[in-house]
């Protein structure tokens, strides 16, 4: 692996969010580690997204689906007195693997437009089909009692439950990094620039495309168990089709060619967006009020904007490569 | 299960069909035409319906207020053109769900701005709030005026997309743009007409559901869900395709949500009948949109020329 300026990026954003439980200790403002979780579980979806966005160019309109059902696994399970969070992690990515080889078999076959659409389609059922299950809370969602026991690792802890989804995030990079490099990645990549030529030489692109599909589908699924231990909550909300769009806003705005892109994509979304709606410097207090309110506007256009104008997302304008269907 | 019932759920569900197909006819149009994916379609639908709730409000005549809401929906659409979306019509389909997504989040938080985050009532004037004797049954006079002016609308898309020189303009350029330019057209002006043309729809649209549905920030949603629904089921780009999907879309997820759970109690117990019932058949029209496309991935009704 050259060690480039991309590299060191990424390798000093990982350690801050390594050290950042530590400072909310010297700072006493213990808010900010359930908040960096968050921004990680979002960057862990983002991350899985942009396998099949940045790197299939497929464009999935839907992928907070799997976060959903990985959230719903946890809930269901614990709901009915299972507390082992190893079945629920195994029960999770199960579930996860089955809904994205049956949905991913249809939707893959299509592509454009059509891949957009229906992609939000399948997610839209999911999220009817969690609001329609009146005995696990329907529109209200399911609280979770207890996090998943996984063992000697504490979730019930805080900190044990940042820096697991530190680990899974970090492994997950990893994992993904010696994907895209291996065949299967330079395949997908191949399919991306051009599907009739990687068909035509031979090989089976349908499979490629719904290997990544599935794959891309398990890392949000996992995001989806992280996200209901840290909220110890399940609800349709989060598969709701704003949510997957958002997961394509963190991808473009990181930069999707890149693998690390999503993970800078998440810590400027959402610490964005609680600024934007906490923001309270007293300056003046007239516009603080509108911005409280109306906080999401301001996102809405900032989005607007960034589809306007962005080109190759903010870590690849900081690891200065130009746009080349990912490398690092 | 009686046969009031069903003529009742039909034209329930023809009403809503007809909606849809209001909704579908400018999304597909502008999709064929200009290979763009406009999102904020259901923004301009809201835009609509509070545009009439403000009108009627304000004491202006019920048709007027109809009209208003077109043409301030039109304007809209006009105008989002012209500034911003027409540069993205040569991107990636990426950056129009983006920028349109965005679109989305912003007027939710301006109709909030305006007129506050809860619902706005509109009330159906005395001349349209009887019900009408049809086939035996008593049927709200608004909604077969809903249904009139549906079909009413499809007949003069029809008319123009068949008959008239835009329409023909229209027609070629939903089979290849660029030639059409080089041909003399002002392709860019075509482009603006279609688009205000589908964002009147959009806002007659929100006109109309007004008085049914509560008009409320975020109201656009859930149709324009069900629009692109309709569109990837009735074959993109084709108008034919937008309103036979339409009113199959609308007709099965009314007629679903009512029988299937009654269709459900004959086989099951009935503790599982009323938990299943609802649930496939908030899911029944995203089965059948699977179902089409697995089985003809262009749409039930493709545009026919290449």
């Amino acid at each position: 692996m050259k060690k480039d300026r991309a590299f060191w990026f990424a390798a000093a954003t990982l350690a801050f969010l390594a050290l950042v439980p530590l400072y909310a200790v010297v700072a006493s403002q213990p808010f900010y580690v359930t908040l960096f979780s968050r921004i990680m579980v979002f960057a862990l979806a983002a991350v899985g997204l942009n396998l099949v966005l940045g790197f299939g160019g497929l464009v999935s309109f839907g992928h907070a689906l799997y976060i959903g059902v990985g959230a719903y696994s946890v809930g269901i399970l614990a709901h009915h007195g299972i507390a082992n969070g190893w079945v629920h992690l195994v029960v999770a990515l199960l579930m996860v693997a089955l809904f994205a080889a049956v949905i991913g078999a249809v939707v893959v076959r299509t592509g454009g437009m059509t891949f957009i659409m229906i992609t939000l389609a399948f997610a839209q059922m999911g999220f009817f089909l969690a609001v329609s299950l009146k005995q696990y809370g329907g529109d209200d969602g399911l609280t979770i009692n207890a996090r998943s026991a996984l063992g000697l690792v504490d979730l019930s802890n805080n900190t044990v439950l940042y820096y697991a989804i530190f680990a899974s995030l970090v492994a997950t990079l990893y994992l993904f990094h010696r994907f895209i490099n291996a065949r299967f990645g330079l395949t997908l990549r191949g399919i991306k620039a051009n599907e009739r030529r990687l068909a035509a030489l031979g090989y089976p692109t349908f499979r490629y495309k719904l290997a990544a599909y599935v794959i891309s589908a398990l890392v949000c699924g996992l995001a989806g168990f992280w996200l209901a231990n840290l909220t110890k909550f399940a609800a349709p909300s989060y598969m709701a089709w704003t949510v997957s769009g958002e997961l394509i806003v963190i991808a473009v705005l990181g930069g999707m060619s890149s693998l690390f892109g999503p993970v800078i994509g998440a810590l400027v979304f959402l610490l964005l967006e609680e600024v934007l709606s906490s923001w309270k410097p007293g300056l003046w207090p007239a516009a603080e009020t509108l911005l409280g309110n109306h906080w999401l506007g301001v996102i809405g256009l900032f989005v607007f904007a960034l589809a306007l104008f962005a080109r190759q997302g903010i870590f690849g304008y900081l690891s200065g490569k130009k746009e080349s269907g990912g490398g690092h | 299960m009686s046969a009031t019932l069903i003529i009742s759920q039909l034209l329930n569900g023809l009403q809503l069909g007809v909606l849809l197909f209001l909704m579908a006819a400018g999304l597909t149009l502008v999709f064929g035409i200009m290979n763009f994916v406009n999102l904020a379609h259901g923004s301009l639908y809201m835009i609509g319906a509070y545009i009439a709730a403000a009108l009627v409000g304000q004491g202006v005549p019920f048709v007027f207020a109809g009209v208003g809401a077109m043409l301030g929906a039109a304007a809209l659409g006009f105008v989002l053109e012209r500034t911003a979306l027409a540069k993205l019509y040569a991107r990636d389909h990426l950056y129009q769900v983006l920028a349109t997504f965005g679109l989305i989040l912003f007027f939710n938080e301006v109709v909030r701005y305006f007129w506050g985050a809860s619902a706005v009532y509109m009330d159906v004037p005395a001349g349209l709030n009887g019900t009408l004797t049809f086939m035996g049954i008593n049927y709200p006079f608004f909604r077969f005026v809903i249904i009139a002016v549906g079909l009413g609308v499809g007949l003069a898309l029809y008319l123009i997309i068949h008959k008239t020189r835009l329409g023909m303009l229209i027609r070629a350029g939903a089979s290849n743009a660029d030639m059409v330019g080089v041909l003399g057209v002002n392709i860019k002006l075509l482009n603006t007409a279609v688009f205000a043309l589908g964002a009147g729809l959009a806002g007659l649209a929100g006109f109309m559901a007004g008085p049914i549905l509560s008009v409320q920030p975020g109201m656009g949603e859930p149709v324009l869900i069900l629009t692109l629904v309709v569109i990837v089921t009735g074959g993109i780009g084709s108008i034919r395709g937008a309103f036979l999907g339409a009113i199959i879309i609308g007709v099965v997820d009314t007629m679903g949500r009512t029988f299937l759970p009654i269709i459900f109690g004959w086989f099951l117990e009935q503790g599982l009948a009323q938990a299943a019932g609802p649930a496939v058949a908030s899911m029944l029209i995203y089965l059948l949109m699977a179902v089409v496309l697995a089985l003809r991935p262009q749409g039930l009704f493709p545009v026919k020329h290449g």
